[in-house]
């Protein structure tokens, strides 16, 4: 592996990825997250721990995924070629079960026996609610009431599985408004209960136990591609909500200089604020749900309000881990806007027989957008993070089908 | 660290001291239900007998609070209240109220003004103390020096949760008085004192002599006269503002007033 330049090799002991990160929650959780640190950092450390991780993810959730060259998309394109890595061929349809199996083996060993999350496409609801059966811990997922409406085949699964869904109210009534709700119902159960965050977002040690039970995904792609095309990939594209799948996929590539790095966000209708959730476009570094990042906000400092179609990735605040990565100029963050998204996700379905999750479809919409421009022995990999099952309301009403 | 002059909170508490008394702190939302409103609800919580006055700025996402304080935070919100109408509010607001104002905000609204501007404003304006209720001790390493600087006091909270390795930390780096959440959760009226408030309060007394303050579920004189045995201050929140929210449009401030006096008379403390 060559010389990493320019990496983000954080965080710090004081939870820092260069200027951003850190721990900014009020002080009853401040037990708690040093706990839940000091017992990730042994866990870490632990082979029956780490050999329980990959078995479950093995065996249970169906790892490693392939990495797919996607033969039809690239010739309709006509340039580089493009290779899909399979995330949503996981047990759940997503990646999030890669990081809540973690973390639910983390609970348990903790001495937990409750989980409480927050959803906001209803993937990591899923994939918390899962877990917590597998493991018999009682659930309770939090989701807002607009997300609700928009993912309720996620809602269903969810209940079947035995988890209670709890509607928030609040706000704007989706992803940042049930985080809150989580949080508070979090530091009110401290005792028995452990938050299962569900990207690389909130305070340290957060950001960095996502990012390390999702690592996997890159790890697998860089192995993957070596062995089929015979050399690194010349970009990856992956969507960034809170950023735990784009993480995962970019983290062991960061010290392949020759590997350049595309984070996707959502651009909704307009880059009017309250129009998109293109953070690194129309947000400046602030502090939301624990952590000093790249935040949506007016000037004043309250949280805008956001929008997308990909409930996934309608949020204000991105990880403090890209945050950095941006400002290292590491990876390029871009955005791609509710309709090309929508017909990216078309366009995969029709040449390729797989119709991918909405978030997912932002990633594939950059593609789009640069792959005919491309040599054609140029490889770019692309993380499709989940399929596209939950969003069948959405295309229809979209009018693509 | 260098000393302060002596804040008007540090004299409060000097006072209640020498008078053998404990005191109330009320805490009420700014801008709820309108800036003009918060002027006359400050005035009735000082006629009503209060000590000290907590100045909630709202916060579009206000995670350590309960339903009723969230419901305040969106009506202030909504009427157009920023921390900036609050700050130059506070001048007008002063010439009736003489009580310590502490400034309870979220770190967020407080980071975008700028610590420095902020620091300025505050002081200028009147203001006596700061509660950044997200910033942890951790982070908070150039907001002390710039609140010092402006010599507000940096008052922090101590959870039942803190270890009394945090707790002693907590207290070296508040000045006024220390704040104890009586129990895990977010704000809310309990019907009940917590069984973690006492074990905290005697912790928190072995490590520090800062007056104590403690809030989080309370609403009535019956607990804050449990908190009072105890502690220096009792603090009632969340039932004040769901009193503004039933009471204020058709009886104005004098429901305030009225309840506050309750809460002072009813604990049996005189005012200092």
């Amino acid at each position: 592996m060559p010389d990493g330049q320019l990496t983000t090799t954080g965080p710090d002991v004081r939870g820092r990825f260069g200027e951003f990160g850190g721990r900014y929650v009020p002080e009853t959780l401040m037990h708690p997250i040093e706990e839940l640190e000091r017992a990730y950092l042994d866990a870490k450390s632990d082979a029956a721990f780490q050999t329980e991780f990959k078995r479950l993810l093995r065996y249970y959730a169906g790892r490693p995924t392939p990495l797919y060259h996607a033969e039809r998309l690239t010739k309709h394109l006509g340039g580089a070629q493009i290779y899909l890595k399979r995330e949503d061929l996981l047990h759940t349809g997503a990646h999030k079960i890669n990081n809540c199996i973690g973390q639910g083996l983390l609970a348990v060993r903790m001495g937990k026996t409750r989980l409480v999350a927050e959803t906001g496409a209803g993937q990591h609801g899923v994939a918390t609610a899962t877990v917590a059966a597998l493991l018999g811990l009682e659930c309770h997922v939090y989701m807002g009431e607009e997300d609700m409406a928009r993912q309720s085949p996620n809602v269903f699964r969810m209940r079947l599985l035995g988890t209670e869904v709890v509607g928030v109210a609040s706000g704007s009534k989706t992803l940042k408004d049930a985080i809150n709700e989580g949080m508070r119902d979090w530091v009110t159960n401290i005792e028995n209960t452990h938050y299962l965050m569900g990207s690389v977002l909130g305070p340290h040690p957060y950001p960095m136990i996502v990012r390390d039970f999702q690592r996997v995904i890159g790890q697998e792609a860089r192995q993957q591609i070596l062995e089929l095309a015979g050399r690194l990939p010349d970009c990856l594209f992956a969507c960034v909500g809170g950023g735990s799948n784009s993480i995962g996929l970019f983290f062991d590539f960061i010290p392949d200089a020759e590997v350049k790095m595309v984070g996707i966000e959502a651009g909704g209708r307009s880059l009017n604020l309250g129009e998109h959730a293109a953070r690194f476009s129309g947000g400046k570094p602030g502090v939301l749900h624990g952590t000093y990042t790249y935040v949506l906000q007016d000037a004043d400092g309250m949280i805008a309000r956001t929008h997308s179609v990909s409930a996934g990735l309608d949020y204000p605040a991105v990880g403090p881990e890209h945050a950095a990565l941006h400002q290292q100029g590491r990876v390029e963050y871009t955005y791609a806007g509710d309709q090309e998204s929508l017909e990216a996700a078309r366009l995969l379905a029709r040449t390729e027989g797989i119709v991918p999750a909405l978030e997912s479809s932002h990633a594939l919409a950059e593609v789009v957008k640069r792959a005919p421009a491309a040599r054609k022995d140029a490889i770019f990999v692309v993380n499709l993070s989940g399929r596209g099952d939950k969003d069948l309301g959405i295309f229809q009403s979209a009018g693509i089908l | 660290m260098p000393t302060l002059s002596t804040s008007r909170i540090q004299e409060k508490f000097r006072r209640l001291r020498e008078a053998g008394a404990k005191g109330l702190v009320i805490y009420v939302t700014a801008g709820d239900p309108s800036l003009e409103a918060t002027g006359d609800l400050l005035a009735a919580i000082q006629a009503g007998g209060a000590d000290i006055i907590e100045l909630g700025i709202p916060f579009s996402d206000p995670l350590a609070d309960g339903p009723v304080i969230q419901r305040a935070s969106e009506r202030a919100l909504a009427g157009g209240t920023t921390l900036r109408k609050v700050l130059q509010a506070i001048p007008e607001w002063r010439k009736r109220v003489h009580l310590p104002l502490v400034l309870f905000s979220y770190y967020n609204p407080i980071l975008q003004y700028g610590l420095e501007d902020f620091g300025r404003d505050a002081s200028e304006v009147g203001a006596d103390g700061v509660l950044a209720v997200d910033l942890s001790p951790e982070e908070s390493g150039g907001y002390i020096e710039t609140m010092r600087k402006w010599n507000l006091n940096t008052i922090f909270l101590g959870a039942p949760t803190s270890t009394d390795d945090r707790l002693a930390r907590l207290a070296n780096i508040s000045t006024g008085f220390l704040y104890l959440i009586a129990r895990a959760g977010v704000t809310g009226e309990r019907s009940t004192l917590s069984g973690s408030t006492r074990p905290l309060i005697e912790r928190v007394r072995k490590i520090t002599s800062l007056p104590l303050v403690v809030g989080f579920g309370l609403s009535s004189p019956e607990q804050i006269r449990a908190v009072q045995e105890l502690a220096e201050a009792a603090v009632v929140g969340s039932a004040v503002v769901r009193r503004i929210e039933e009471h204020f449009s058709t009886e104005g401030a004098a429901a305030i007033e009225r309840y506050v006096r309750w809460l002072k008379e009813g604990t049996g403390s005189s005012p200092a």
